[in-house]
């Protein structure tokens, strides 16, 4: 092979490889977050199939899934398994907050009312009424900030549906050692409140999470930003342009930008995500046809 | 030293039989002396009064004749003793003298006493049975003659009769004492024996006291009576000394008397008293039959239908000792071909009469009344010439093949299923996978098969109430094998006795099903039972589903609690009894039969709530319907919430779209693009 075919060879891969650069994205997730929301879409997965055939064991659709699951006793393991998971994901989740307050804040009360926060404030009711205006043709789309309403709705349901379903759970888990302090028909009562809370939590994640965070029109075939971790700067101008005006006020901004993935992963990423919303459907076309027309 | 002996005890043996002979002849000498003395006025003294016929007295208030007939007296075999022989205690007494003690027979003769105070008859006086007879009774007093003389009381011709005072029908000793026999007198006189002695004055044939000796009358269960199985051959044989050869089928002569109680003992098949000469046909004997029948290619000429018997199949049968012409009766030995003379089929009650008269009320028999040709008689099951024992595993009714032989019939598409209208179906192959059924084929013959439920020959539907599968009757049927668990039974709730409950309760078929039993530690009874109690208790079992163990029950999990693992199986009791597995004070002990460890208040949890009831379970109604509120109004909330949002959302992605379009068709730098977007 000639000397100035090889040059020639060398020179297009190099520019091959400078053109094929991936674009830098804004980061919106740390790693660990990213992390603990995939553990929580399989934890919550399993213990919505595993548990969703022992409020509907009515249906055929139950038995059947039971069976595959290797009987009752063993979708009895699993669902205590995926329990552990979701603990595990509380659990890591507030040591992460505790030492992000270490790391960012220098009190409990600047992370809990700092810009940064989950927690509701005077804005989100604002930018809520602002929304509703908005959708009824009475203003323009609020500028969102890092945190939108919604958003917040969806994290303390989640600390709420863990607080409410893990306590009963437990209890029906562990029944005797319960029974020590409580009467036994609180049993039949955590068993209601356990399976009606875990209802809600399906249902709402599986309908109204799905179109809020990942479906949205705009945003359509999927909103990824929770695997990958990053969206494009354009998405996040015009989707919370109050966090990035305060980010390009700050001079942050290039702090956040890093690389995007390779297609290889978003593929993978969008494969498991719709992998996860299929069952999710699936889930709330059963749930829908066992409570209305196989309710007993 | 011993041969010594021997010669010496020969030899005063000879000796004492020379000196007894002498005796003998002596005293026989003598005795024939005194009546020749005597005979002149025997008892004159007594008959100045006695031989008047006038002569009464009065005893218990009434007149009793002390007439005493002289020239009987003086005829009879007592004449020589004159009166004072017998009436000892008068002796030198002189008129008017006191009544005499009742005369003691046995102080002479001494041999008959001994026999008869072991007689049924002596024991019976010993108790003070005043229908017993008496030597007086059947002998005499003052007109005893020697039994070969006519006019003896007890001359054989006239026996039955004596015996007859009391064995007949209608006399106080028949009415009042129990008596196998019947009609005793009445058959006897019927019998071939009757026949003889009575009608044609064979005096030799034998009369009640043939058989039954004159003094010593036991009971045949008495070992030692004449007429006892292990003796009776031996009674009959006095006359009837080569009966062997008559019955050389029936009856291996060397056998018989050695160990006459593996055979038939004479009564067997000639009935006491009624022993006739035509039901056994004249001593026909199996060869006589097979002379004939021994040939494989006789047929019956009207049907063509096979009449060969194969010998080799009737000598392993369970009637290898019986006649062919007890079971073909009928036949005439006199004709040359002796069967010609049968009119009737085989009728096997005339030995099995008890199964028979069972057969004849069973279903089975019913229908054979009617003329059913469906209806099964006894060769349909048993066999002919073949029959063997339900003991003998090639027997069509040994345990294990009873099966299938009630599968002939009842088998599904068969002759008796077709007619079947109950709810029964698929009996046979039900039966066969059930309990009874998988151990029977593996070879347990003591497990239940069809006629350990239905019996053999008393098989009745199941709404008669004789039917030993009625109702009121499983338990006891059941509780033949199944003994414990009957006990427990009649003790639970469900019986009627406890309960007094008057609709119809379980029995063990309502919960086992009938014929498709399983073991109930199998998955399919653990996973149905809740149905099964469901189907009376509607209520309770329908909310069993809405708890825990219901419901995952029904996703067929098998550990966990079914019906009877909490209220017991058999010994179910209220849950107010204080026995009852969910008493107060029992009821953390059967929870912690799988929950270890549980408490009074574990066991609080409710295994039948529902939470539609507002009025017996308010917190539970309340909580769902709490719950149930919560939910609508996040998914009514979070539903508009994202309506409204949609027709937005759309606007969002076109304005989206057109930019995109727009980027696409003037290419620029991200810069400006940026910017575009913003301005969006």
């Amino acid at each position: 092979m000639p000397n100035g075919e090889l040059a020639d060879l060398v020179e297009r891969a190099a520019e091959r490889s400078r053109t094929a650069r991936p674009e830098l994205q804004f980061v919106r997730f740390t790693r660990l977050q990213r992390i603990l929301h995939i553990c929580m879409i399989v934890s919550f997965i399993t213990l919505a199939l595993t548990g969703l055939t022992l409020k509907f064991s009515y249906t055929k659709w139950a038995a059947m899934l039971s069976h595959l699951l290797g009987g009752f006793e063993s979708a009895g393991n699993i669902h205590r398994s995926a329990a552990i998971v979701m603990f595990g994901v509380f659990v890591t989740h507030l040591v992460d907050l505790y030492r992000l307050k270490k790391r960012e804040h220098t009190s409990w009360r600047s992370l809990v009312f700092g810009p940064g926060s989950m927690v509701p404030n005077r804005t989100d009711l604002a930018e809520l009424v602002a929304t509703l205006k908005w959708f009824v043709g009475l203003g323009k789309r609020p500028a969102y900030g890092r945190w939108t309403y919604w958003e917040k709705f969806d994290y303390f349901a989640v600390f709420w549906g863990i607080a409410v379903i893990g306590s009963t759970g437990l209890t029906l888990w562990f029944p005797v050692f319960f029974t020590r302090f409580i009467p036994g028909s609180f049993l039949n009562v955590a068993t209601i409140i356990h399976s009606d809370e875990a209802l809600l939590a399906t249902g709402f994640i599986f309908t109204v999470h799905f179109f809020n965070t990942h479906l949205r029109p705009e945003k359509f075939p999927m909103d990824i930003t929770v695997f990958t971790g990053r969206m494009p700067l354009e998405e996040l101008k015009r989707d919370k342009p109050r966090e990035y005006e305060a980010l390009v006020a700050s001079g942050k901004l290039e702090e956040y930008m890093e690389e995007a993935y390779p297609p290889i992963v978003t593929r993978t990423i969008r494969a498991f995500a719709w992998a996860a919303l299929a069952v999710g459907f699936s889930i709330v076309l059963w749930i829908i046809y066992a409570v209305l027309f196989a309710y007993r | 030293m011993a041969e010594t002996n021997i010669a010496r005890s020969k030899w005063r043996a000879g000796l004492g039989a020379i000196i007894a002979t002498l005796l003998a002849a002596v005293f026989s000498l003598v005795s024939w002396e005194r009546p020749v003395r005597a005979a002149d006025q025997p008892g004159a003294e007594c008959l100045a009064c006695h031989g008047d016929k006038s002569t009464t007295t009065t005893r218990a208030g009434k007149t009793v004749s002390l007439y005493v007939d002289g020239k009987k007296f003086a005829t009879s075999v007592h004449a020589s003793f004159g009166c004072t022989g017998c009436h000892a205690d008068l002796e030198g007494k002189d008129f008017p003298h006191p009544t005499p003690a009742r005369v003691q027979c046995g102080t002479c003769h001494t041999a008959e006493q001994e026999q008869y105070t072991r007689s049924l008859h002596g024991k019976a006086i010993a108790r003070g049975d005043a229908l017993a007879p008496r030597c007086v009774n059947c002998h005499g007093n003052h007109d005893i003659y020697p039994v070969k003389d006519s006019r003896s009381a007890v001359a054989p011709l006239k026996v039955p009769f004596v015996c007859g005072q009391c064995h007949q029908e209608g006399t106080p000793v028949s009415r009042n004492r129990t008596i196998a026999q019947d009609n005793i007198l009445e058959n006897y006189s019927e019998s071939i024996h009757g026949e003889a002695l009575l009608k044609k004055g064979l005096a030799v044939a034998p009369n009640c006291a043939t058989c039954h000796t004159a003094h010593s009358i036991l009971p045949h269960t008495d070992p030692a009576s004449s007429i006892n199985r292990r003796n009776i051959a031996a009674t009959c044989t006095k006359c009837h000394s080569q009966i062997e050869i008559v019955h050389r089928k029936i009856i291996r002569g060397e056998l018989w008397e050695k160990q006459a109680n593996v055979l038939p003992s004479c009564p067997d098949c000639h009935q006491p008293h009624k022993i006739r000469n035509v039901f056994y046909d004249l001593g026909m004997a199996n060869a006589d039959c097979m002379r004939c029948h021994a040939d494989e290619k006789l047929h019956r000429a009207r049907d063509g239908k096979s009449m060969y018997v194969s010998v080799g199949e009737v000598s392993h049968s369970r009637h290898n000792k019986i006649a062919c012409s007890q079971c073909h009766s009928e036949v005439n030995a006199s004709h040359v071909r002796p069967c010609e003379t049968i009119t009737r089929g085989v009728d096997c009650t005339s030995c099995h009469d008890e199964i028979g008269k069972l057969y004849v009320t069973s279903i089975h028999g019913q229908l054979n009344g009617k003329n059913d040709p469906n209806a099964p008689t006894c060769k349909e099951c048993h066999g002919t010439h073949g029959i063997l024992g339900k003991q003998d595993p090639q027997s069509s009714t040994f345990a294990v093949n009873v099966p299938g032989l009630c599968a002939r019939c009842h088998r599904e598409g068969q002759k008796a299923a077709v007619r079947y209208t109950g709810m029964q179906h698929e009996i046979i192959a039900n039966y066969t996978e059930s309990i009874h059924g998988t151990l029977l084929k593996n070879g347990l013959t003591v497990t239940a098969t069809c006629t350990s439920c239905h019996t053999a020959h008393h098989i009745l539907p199941r709404s008669d109430p004789a039917s030993s599968v009625n109702a009121n009757n499983v338990p006891t049927m059941c509780g033949q094998c199944h003994h414990g668990i009957e006990e427990q039974f009649e003790n639970s709730i469900h019986a009627k006795r406890v309960s007094g409950y008057s609709k119809p309760l379980p029995v063990c078929n309502d919960c086992h099903t009938a014929h498709s039993i399983h073991r109930t530690d199998e998955n399919s009874f653990r996973l149905n039972v809740m149905t099964t109690c469901g189907r009376c208790h509607e209520q309770i079992a329908a909310t069993y589903f809405e708890t825990y163990h219901g419901k995952v029950s029904r996703l067929g999990y098998t550990k966990a609690a079914k019906c009877y693992d909490c209220h017991g199986a058999h010994d179910v009791l209220a849950v107010t009894d204080p026995r009852s597995h969910l008493s107060r004070t029992n009821v953390a002990a059967t929870c912690g039969k799988c929950h270890a460890g549980a408490t009074r208040r574990f066991a609080g949890y409710l295994t039948h709530a529902t939470h539609h009831d507002p009025r017996k379970y308010p917190f539970l109604f309340y909580t769902f319907w709490g719950m149930t509120t919560l939910l609508l109004v996040t998914f009514v909330v979070g539903g508009v919430h994202t309506l409204l949002w949609l027709p937005r959302a759309f606007q969002m992605r076109q304005e989206l779209r057109a930019a995109e379009a727009e980027d696409a068709a003037k290419p620029e730098t991200p810069a400006s693009k940026n910017k575009e977007n913003t301005d969006a």
